[in-house]
């Protein structure tokens, strides 16, 4: 597990109220209801806030661990590095403390594994490795993962989190968007299973490439999925938006999820997906 | 000629001078053929020296004008027999997307493109050729009905991005701009795309997944406007020009990149200055490489488009290297 479980801003405005004294690690604060719990406690409950039921974003290892049955997740790919194609100012030195942070070469870890005993192709982002933007390497390593599905005959699921596309690769990472739709264009088309599980927050182009054509789309509870941000519609309509605005609750009422999926029932519910598709077919013969 | 493009003065001025000079030889008789002859060959050299040497802001400022010719001027211009067609079929008809069937050199096809606005009144009708989900899918739906009936498709990029709406989130704007990128990798008939002015991120690319990807001299193509990259980037987003250097978007850059194949290109000044001449170039090179497309069967044009695209990035893959580069 890592050590970066520090509980991201919202907009709740909950970070401005007074602080009270946290000891460091020992225990942490809730960005949504200020809920002060012990790290122990917040950590045997999944992340997930005992008070709210916030759920605090999982860097990809915490969510691998907790999905994935135990010791079956293999790594593939894990060298990819982002270059600086462009050469664009301040990119290099950015990339390195992302690294440093987030113990991460970039914002994806891919792989294969199993959950609840059925072998899948699995890729989860993780934000705290530059906001989860997708540049060239998550790009290829998500087209590449989903080329090993199509291989393997393997289910895939995909959790996603990004800010969005990764400026600081301009055309080419707005490219990965067409790269990852198309390499799932194949795989489905081919009969490939793509579960897409939307946390938070998803936006931008990854909400509006890959992470949007699961043949079942999911979301955790409070997730922010959306295309354009919240401050670039109120300056473009000139109006507050709710509060509810582009949440998990506000896409599945929308009609653009299939289920909201509470942390603690993910690895159920998706071994339950994987059951209904363990046969293919027309067919009586099994039980 | 008015001076909306700053990079455009020094050639006002010299234009007015020559205006200038052949008045007062008209009004008080004096022969000044030398001077003026002088000064038009002047005139040509600055213009050159102008158009040859264009920044990355400059060629924004041009990708962006007005005046610049939109895809409905193009279309009568590329085209003939040109049918009109609307709607979605499941929610409205979004007049920032524009398209139907038409005829290249005598062969049906179906373009489709995005359309901005010619004036404000048309510019809010067609939420300033920003889509809304129902024009994505209006575009998918007219590109399906050529697939279905091996017409090639031809699309024209013009868009500042997808509209930032609340409206567009609550129907979908992901899920449409998603949906085309997949379907548009699986269509089994030429697809040519033209950035003609500015192609702005995934509401750019939801027409832009072509076999081939061609761009306007002067237009530009990124994934998010420079203006939205410099807010974002330094909280201010009056530094647009400086991002638009960063950000490589014009089109000599993006085929460095291999993201496009071909630059077509323009008439000096710009396309605005000679529409037709323009139209012209745009039929020439649609038609060259629609020659060659045709030539590939249907699954080889679907291999041949996620090979274009499954290319595109540039990582590095640090050993002890697992698997293999593609």
């Amino acid at each position: 597990m890592g050590t970066n479980a520090a509980p991201n801003k919202t907009e709740s405005g909950a970070e401005e109220r007074p602080k009270r004294e946290i000891p460091e690690g020992l225990m942490n604060r809730c960005s949504k209801c200020g809920n002060i719990q012990f790290t122990k406690e917040l950590e045997k409950n999944l992340k997930v806030c005992s008070t709210c039921g916030h759920h605090f974003r999982l860097n990809a290892w915490e969510r691998i661990a907790m999905t994935v049955d135990e010791g079956s997740f293999a790594e593939i790919d894990a060298n990819l590095v982002s270059e600086d194609p462009l050469e664009f100012p301040g990119y290099k030195k950015k990339l390195a403390q992302q690294t440093e942070n987030s113990g991460l070469k970039d914002g994806i870890v891919t792989g294969t594994g199993e959950i609840g005993g059925f072998p899948v192709a699995i890729g989860v982002m993780s934000f705290d490795f530059f906001s989860g933007s997708m540049g060239s390497v998550i790009g290829e390593k998500i087209a590449r993962v989903i080329e090993l599905a199509g291989e393997k005959d393997l289910p895939l699921i995909l959790f996603s989190t990004s800010g969005g596309a990764r400026m600081q690769e301009s055309i080419l990472s707005l490219m990965q968007m067409a790269k990852t739709s198309a390499a799932l264009a194949k795989f489905q088309d081919h009969g490939g299973l793509f579960i897409s599980v939307f946390t938070d927050p998803t936006m931008g182009g990854v909400s509006a490439s890959f992470a949007s054509l699961g043949d079942y789309n999911l979301a955790e509870p409070g997730a922010l999925v959306g295309f354009a941000g919240r401050i670039v519609i109120e300056q473009t309509i000139r109006q507050k938006l709710p509060d509810n605005f582009q949440t998990a609750e506000f896409n599945l009422k929308n009609g653009q999820l299939d289920k909201v999926v509470h942390r603690k029932d993910m690895k159920s519910f998706l071994t339950k997906l994987l059951d209904m598709h363990a046969v293919k077919g027309v067919r009586t013969d099994v039980r | 000629m008015s001076v909306e493009l700053p990079f455009e003065k020094p050639l006002e001025d010299l234009r007015k001078k020559i205006d200038h000079l052949k008045k007062v030889g008209q009004d008080q008789q004096i022969d000044f053929t030398e001077e003026l002859a002088r000064l038009e060959e002047r005139y040509k050299e600055l213009e050159d020296e102008i158009y040859s040497n264009l920044s990355a802001a400059n060629i924004m400022h041009l990708a962006r004008l007005h005046q610049r010719p939109t895809t409905l001027d193009y279309i009568p211009l590329v085209f003939t027999d040109f049918i009109e067609l609307h709607g979605d079929r499941l929610f409205a008809d979004d007049l920032a997307i524009v398209g139907g069937l038409a005829k290249l050199n005598g062969v049906p096809v179906t373009v489709v493109g995005h359309q901005r606005g010619k004036d404000t009144k048309d510019n809010i009708q067609r939420f300033f050729g920003s889509p809304h989900p129902e024009g994505f899918r209006k575009a998918l739906r007219f590109m399906q009905q050529a697939n279905k009936f091996g017409r090639p498709i031809i699309t024209f990029i013009d868009t500042k991005g997808a509209y930032p709406g609340d409206t567009a989130e609550a129907r979908g704007q992901s899920e449409a701009i998603a949906r085309n990128l997949r379907e548009m990798a699986l269509f089994g008939v030429p697809v040519i795309c033209v950035v003609i002015g500015e192609g702005g991120s995934g509401g750019a690319l939801a027409l832009g997944v072509g076999n081939r990807v061609l761009m306007l001299e002067n237009s530009i193509y990124s994934v998010i406007s420079p203006n939205g990259a410099a807010s974002i980037l330094w909280k201010d987003a009056s530094k647009a020009d400086q991002a638009a250097e960063a950000m490589k978007i014009t089109a000599k850059d993006l085929k460095e990149f291999g993201v496009i194949e071909e630059i077509i290109p323009e008439p000096k000044g710009g396309a605005h200055r000679d529409p037709a001449v323009q139209a012209e170039s745009i039929r020439d090179a649609l038609w060259r490489h629609l020659q060659e497309l045709s030539a590939l069967e249907p699954e080889q044009l679907i291999e041949d488009r996620y090979r274009k695209f499954r290319a595109i990035g540039k990582f590095a893959e640090l050993a002890p290297a697992m698997s293999e580069t593609p």
